[in-house]
């Protein structure tokens, strides 16, 4: 057993770290927050990717993946969150396209991962639905076969960045008669711009916009547009799931986190010298040190199982709750090391007015959003309950 | 021992919970707080014409001859309703700065006017470096003739945008954290060199940066002893600080109702999601957390007039207990409700974000923590 890199590892650390040093759009520099980018922003990276071969490593080379190890993928991760770097956002990249390059026909590959890889074409996920969130399974939208079309009814929820999106991808219910309600669910792409679609912000309580409600009234989608086989999307849609929340656990991204909370620390004081030489607050981010160091072995231990073949299983629960529950924890501290600062409001690109200057040092000004922002992370991907009942019943057996 | 409140008491109680029920409720709410100056036209004046502000004060100087355990009553039912208007910085704090050290004069200037509701106070004692500690100023009072320049920056000043007046802490002699050479001043919010910049908060309030640039104070804007004001500070902060544990146990009890309910109609796996045990069991664990902080909100209000020491502990010891229970609350509230306590439109994130914010404000629990070791060591 060994956890060091090898001297190849870290040359190619070394050569990713030149690559985003030179490359990396200086547009984003010092853009952290979502709320701070608009659409272009989100994509700038991920274009600078594309043309570099490197928007999507984890794919299988014959898609366009870089064939790289997961101790590799490990490093590309860690070193784009040294810069904070807007990575490719997930709904095409980890999401759709496995699906498509797994389960779709030649038509649809051909079709779609290109524009996947290349940051041209943006995606977003239809999957919630008001009355189906933990449960799934029980969506109600339906897809109704008439002639060369299926014809899609209903409203989905959550759908995140859909204002921005090209392409949907909907779960739908296409055999209402079957046995369990996990049967007769298709998997079916969606171009946004067809007639019948409708996207409704949702605002937040941190009052951004990131998440929809969209509704769909009739809309008329060819057939070849299904994923797979007919009535088997719920296969496909628990496939897309293990693969969204093995890269959950945002390690890298917390260490550079708590780097910034140091930082932030060491800037405020209390009693005349830094908040990070308090022995309280000190202790408290030693032991979210502690938990990301135990998080970010497991998430080794569990690359590794994949280097050797294993692809993601039921453990990956364990990576989604002590992620979020560790990336909860670093905003909520954050927020805690601000002290008065955190209670200002600060407006997001999206809200007029937006182009004052801070009222407190610039690193509080999204502390508070983001610590509220944050609780979303033990609801989506599959609450934080739903892990823990896949835990139970997959490992304990019970 | 007695856990009873007055006739009276009960009285108010009624009339507020109606008044916030009538005249606050959410869709209200929501529509004055996102208005341009953040507050309901009329609300104020109809606490005023409950006779809520003259509580504090003794009716010789033209109050009610009430005490902490109405202020209390008060903060619960706000804390219910989320209700923003500034009455603990103008009736608590202003008039506790008034109450126990203010003269004659002061009290014949303002008590009168926070009463009919004329007067709106905010307490500038924040600092951008200063953390939760009172006497860490940087804003300076310097003798000048008989009066006093004021320079300095105070942060965060709750409800400043609506002040006609302000209580400021500055220091008037000594070193920054001196314990001496710590005075309060009241003073008019449109004097010369205050300049304030405002915004609204993220729990659905307003606060302003306050500035003072040469402002020139009279002699008689002094409440009580020059540079000897830590003390007073202190009282009246711990008075906030009883006043606002009620407001949060009021929020708290709320929002733990709040999805009680919703657990019982939201449906998930063809059974409502209360009927889950892991849920039943996180939801009697905020129930719990609620009730012990109804008791500590009690402590800390009853030791107020107790000797320093001994109200000093009771009120940190209520912050501490009440500041983690109501992240606890607050954090379980959104759990349970899903995508759907993530939203702006419905009212538990708003418990929420009153509840997360409660915590920093005069001293979170690690501050507080402190202060109870330090005197339960002493």
């Amino acid at each position: 057993m060994n956890l060091e890199f090898t001297p190849e590892e870290i040359a190619f650390r070394d050569e990713v770290r030149a690559f985003i040093a030179e490359n990396y759009p200086k547009q984003l520099e010092g853009l952290t927050q979502r709320d701070d980018l608009d659409p272009a922003d989100m994509v700038a990276w991920h274009k600078v990717l594309g043309e570099k071969g490197w928007s999507v490593p984890a794919w299988p080379e014959e898609y366009g993946g870089t064939g790289w190890t997961p101790t590799q993928r490990y490093i590309w991760s860690e070193e784009n969150a040294r810069v904070n770097a807007v990575m490719p956002l997930p709904f095409g990249t980890s999401m759709v396209g496995p699906v498509i390059y797994t389960f779709g026909s030649d038509e649809q590959k051909a079709q779609h991962l290109a524009g996947i890889r290349s940051g041209d074409v943006w995606w977003c996920q239809g999957y919630s639905e008001p009355g189906a969130g933990s449960d799934l399974a029980s969506l109600k939208t339906t897809a109704v076969r008439d002639g060369d079309h299926y014809v899609l009814n209903g409203q989905k929820t959550w759908t995140t960045l859909a204002q921005h999106a090209d392409w949907g991808f909907f779960l739908c219910r296409t055999d209402p008669d079957a046995a369990k309600p996990q049967q007769g669910i298709s998997f079916i792409l969606v171009d946004m711009k067809t007639p019948g679609i409708e996207v409704r912000p949702i605002k937040l309580i941190d009052g951004g916009y990131e998440v929809n409600e969209t509704w769909l009234d009739d809309v008329r989608v060819p057939v070849e547009n299904l994923v797979g086989q007919e009535n088997m999307g719920w296969t496909y849609a628990k496939f897309l799931l293990a693969h969204e929340r093995s890269g959950i656990a945002g390690v890298a991204r917390s260490k550079r986190g708590v780097e910034q909370l140091r930082g932030i620390a060491k800037s405020e004081q209390l009693d005349g010298a830094p908040l990070m030489s308090d022995f309280d607050f000190a202790r408290k981010v030693s032991q979210l040190e502690i938990d990301l160091s135990a998080l970010e072995i497991t998430e080794l231990r569990t690359l590794a199982g994949e280097q050797a073949g294993k692809g993601p299983g039921p453990e990956s629960s364990i990576l989604k709750i002590k992620g979020t529950e560790i990336q909860q924890r670093l905003t909520e501290l954050t927020l805690e090391a601000v002290g008065h600062y955190g209670t200002p409001f600060y407006p997001s690109v999206s809200d007029a007015g937006s182009n004052e200057y801070p009222v407190g040092p610039s690193y509080a000004e999204h502390s508070a959003a983001s610590y509220f922002n944050m609780r979303k992370t033990s609801i989506y991907g599959g609450s934080n309950e739903i892990q823990r009942n896949i835990i139970t019943k997959m490992i304990l057996g019970l | 021992m007695d856990f009873n409140f007055t006739e009276e008491q009960d009285m108010v109680r009624d009339s507020l919970t109606r008044l916030v029920r009538e005249n606050y409720g959410w869709e209200t709410r929501m529509a004055a707080i996102n208005s341009e100056n953040g507050l309901n036209p009329g609300t104020w004046a109809q606490l005023a014409e409950l006779g809520l502000f003259g509580m504090p004060f003794a009716e010789e100087d033209g109050g009610f001859g009430g005490g902490a355990v109405d202020a209390m009553i008060v903060m619960e039912e706000f804390g219910k309703g989320l209700v923003v208007e500034p009455f603990v910085p103008t009736v608590v704090c202003a008039g506790g700065f008034l109450k126990h050290a203010g003269t004659a004069a002061q009290k014949e200037e303002h008590i009168g006017g926070i009463v009919d509701g004329s007067q709106i106070f905010a307490f500038a004692y924040a600092e951008p470096r200063g953390r939760y500690d009172y006497a860490d100023l940087e804003t300076t009072a310097k003798k000048d003739g008989s009066g006093y320049i004021l320079n300095g920056h105070k942060a965060v000043v709750i409800g400043a945008p609506w002040a006609t007046h302000l209580i400021v802490t500055a220091r008037t002699s000594g070193e920054r954290r001196d314990k001496q050479g710590v005075s309060v001043f009241v003073i008019d919010k449109s004097a010369d060199g205050v300049v304030t910049r405002d915004y609204a908060t993220v729990d659905g309030r307003r606060a302003s940066e306050v500035f003072f640039e040469n402002a020139s104070i009279p002699a008689e804007a002094l409440i009580g002893e020059e540079g000897g004001g830590l003390p007073l500070i202190e009282r009246v902060t711990d008075e906030a600080i009883a006043a606002q544990c009620a407001e949060a146990c009021g929020a708290m009890k709320v929002a733990h109702t709040m999805t009680v309910d919703y657990s019982r109609e939201r449906k998930q796996f063809g059974v409502p999601i209360g009927s889950f045990q892991v849920l039943q069991h996180r939801m009697v664990d905020m129930y719990t957390e609620y009730e012990q902080s109804v008791s500590m909100t009690y402590l800390a209000t009853l030791k107020l007039d107790a000797p320093e020491a001994e109200r000093k502990l009771a009120v940190s010891a209520a912050k501490v207990r009440i500041g983690q229970a109501a992240h606890h609350i607050g954090q379980e509230a959104i759990q349970i409700h899903g995508g759907n306590g993530m939203t702006d439109e419905y009212a538990i994130g708003h418990y929420f974000k009153r509840l997360t914010i409660f915590d920093s404000e005069f001293g979170n629990v690690d501050h507080h923590m402190k202060r109870h070791m330090t005197l339960a060591n002493a």
